[in-house]
């Protein structure tokens, strides 16, 4: 078991989503950055899917009663191991008694840290992701108890010597391809695009990021249609809204935009004011 | 008949089928056909369809690089689709309580539209809606076939928090919210009836192509109702509708 001591400003339990459920309605939530997660996974030889802790901004504080062995990856928050700074992308021995906590956000936004055999809570619809009113809980709140596999031993692991992509946090390109509304815009919009540098306004978050800059718009609402995770909507006003893991499942504000994968991965790792570029990928 | 259709890769995932942009239920039902069409075939790698009223998302596993084939192969499914027969569907009877102190907007949508509250009551249960298809929240189903003398445009500013169960207007379209919610519709009532039960395997009880009527009760029935869906003891009413 994993005592919360404290849990950080947004800490949750994430796993690779809820799939087959959105035609309920229900969004596919997941961890943010499946690139540092399924790492975190991979270094420490779980399978892709276990659920592994989320943390945004600051990291939590957590006292382990079971041995086991973790692994950090994502954001680095200055982990430490019982006071010992120790180091992301590596697999970190924890015994009974031991705290990992965290310190100053150095780079990135989001952290994620898995343990041996992944964290033990409830699947529901298939997936063991927090979402408020599909999980018990949305977030981890301090006192929380999170139950793990009691295991010392560490499998044979052929992902150990992986090598940890440079620039996933650093990058501020996110590659794009054409919305199915992108059509729509006017060349001028089209070209405002790709030639403006924007940024991510106060309003981020698991449903979506809000950027800064507006642009003129004169498209008119469309009828409500199917969203994704990395969906950039264009609302009345001129705001870009970029769908992330929680956004809603259907949508009425055109889709100028769809983000690759990966970079919506990258922008995981990005904040308030941090600028991006966006560039055009073709099919 | 066949519909003009329009196929767009959408992300590196994802192809996007529309249909012509307008609310009919002809449309919903060559979109639900061709969903089962689609569904029938177990195309290797698709992980995920969803529709809404003029539009199938057809989401697969892994990243493309070829959407030329899949796109391909979907319009050759639809153009040698079979008739549509149209699958069993049901009518959902339910409960709403229109007390003001759950209907918060009735008074408002009373002046501006000129109608008697009673009216509007009699209005919204007078109509069978169709089911088009559950966004927005898990469980909040699109509904066709509001009354045009009970269509009234959002709040301005929308109420940060909406009650669970809250049956509203926005525009052209009602609905009941399935769990307590920010939201810009006019509310009129309440039903007791849960909408979304993440516990079951199929969370939601409506599909589709169903209808849903609405029927007035006391705020002392709502407490029963509610009471019994607390219990998970509550039977909804329904009855078959022949195709």
């Amino acid at each position: 078991m994993v005592k919360v001591l404290n849990p950080g400003f947004y800490s949750s339990i994430q796993d690779m989503g809820r799939i087959g459920y959105q035609n309920y309605g229900v969004p596919c939530s997941g961890v943010m950055d499946t690139y540092s997660a399924l790492l975190a996974n991979m270094l420490i030889g779980n399978n892709q899917d276990a659920p592994v802790l989320e943390m945004t901004m600051t990291g939590a504080s957590l006292q382990f009663y079971t041995d086991t062995y973790i692994v950090i990856c994502g954001a680095n928050m200055s982990p430490r191991l019982n006071e010992s700074p120790v180091l992301n992308n590596t697999v970190i021995k924890v015994n009974v008694g031991d705290i990992i906590s965290f310190g100053k956000l150095k780079a990135g936004f989001r952290c994620y840290l898995s343990v041996l055999k992944g964290f033990k809570s409830d699947s529901v619809l298939g997936s063991c992701s927090m979402y408020s009113g599909i999980s018990k809980q949305a977030v981890l709140l301090k006192h929380d108890e999170l139950q793990i596999e009691s295991s010392s031993v560490l499998f044979d692991n052929k992902h150990a010597a992986i090598k940890v992509k440079e620039n996933h946090l650093t990058s501020r390109i996110i590659e794009v391809f054409k919305g199915p509304e992108f059509d729509l815009l006017s060349k001028t919009q089209q070209g405002l695009l790709f030639s403006k540098v924007f940024s991510i306004s106060k309003d981020n978050n698991r449903m979506a990021y809000q950027l800064n800059e507006c642009m003129d718009n004169t498209l008119p609402s469309i009828i409500t249609s199917g969203v994704l995770p990395g969906t950039i909507q264009l609302t009345p006003s001129g705001r870009l809204i970029i769908l992330m893991r929680d956004c809603q499942t259907t949508g009425g504000y055109p889709r100028v935009l769809q983000l690759k994968e990966s970079s919506i991965n990258v922008l995981s790792q990005k904040f308030t004011n941090d600028s991006i570029k966006f560039v055009l990928n073709t099919y | 008949m066949d519909f003009k259709l329009t196929y767009k890769p959408y992300g590196e995932r994802s192809v996007l089928i529309e249909w012509p942009a307008v609310i009919k239920e002809n449309i919903l039902h060559d979109l639900l056909h061709f969903k089962d069409v689609v569904l029938s075939k177990n195309i290797k790698q698709l992980v995920e369809i969803k529709h809404t009223y003029n539009s199938l998302l057809i989401i697969y596993e892994h990243i493309n690089s070829n959407f030329n084939n899949k796109i391909s192969t979907l319009k050759t499914l639809y153009l040698t689709r079979s008739n549509a027969i149209k699958p069993p569907s049901r009518l959902w009877k339910i409960p709403v309580c229109y007390d003001t102190s759950f209907g918060l907007d009735l008074e408002e949508i009373s002046i501006i539209n000129k109608i008697a509250i009673k009216d509007i009551i009699t209005l919204h249960t007078g109509a069978i809606y169709t089911v088009y298809f559950i966004g927005f929240l898990p469980g909040f189903l699109y509904l066709g076939g509001l009354d045009n003398r009970l269509s009234i445009s959002r709040k301005p500013t929308p109420r940060l928090n909406i009650e669970k169960g809250a049956v509203a207007i926005g525009g052209n379209q009602t609905g009941v919210y399935p769990s307590q919610s920010p939201g810009g519709w006019q509310i009129i009532g309440n039903s007791p009836i849960s909408f979304f039960n993440p516990k079951d395997e199929i969370p939601c009880f409506a599909n589709a192509g169903d209808k849903i009527m609405f029927y007035p009760i006391t705020t002392n029935k709502h407490n029963d109702i509610k009471t019994l869906v607390n219990a998970g003891v509550y039977q909804l009413k329904s009855e078959a509708i022949d195709g």
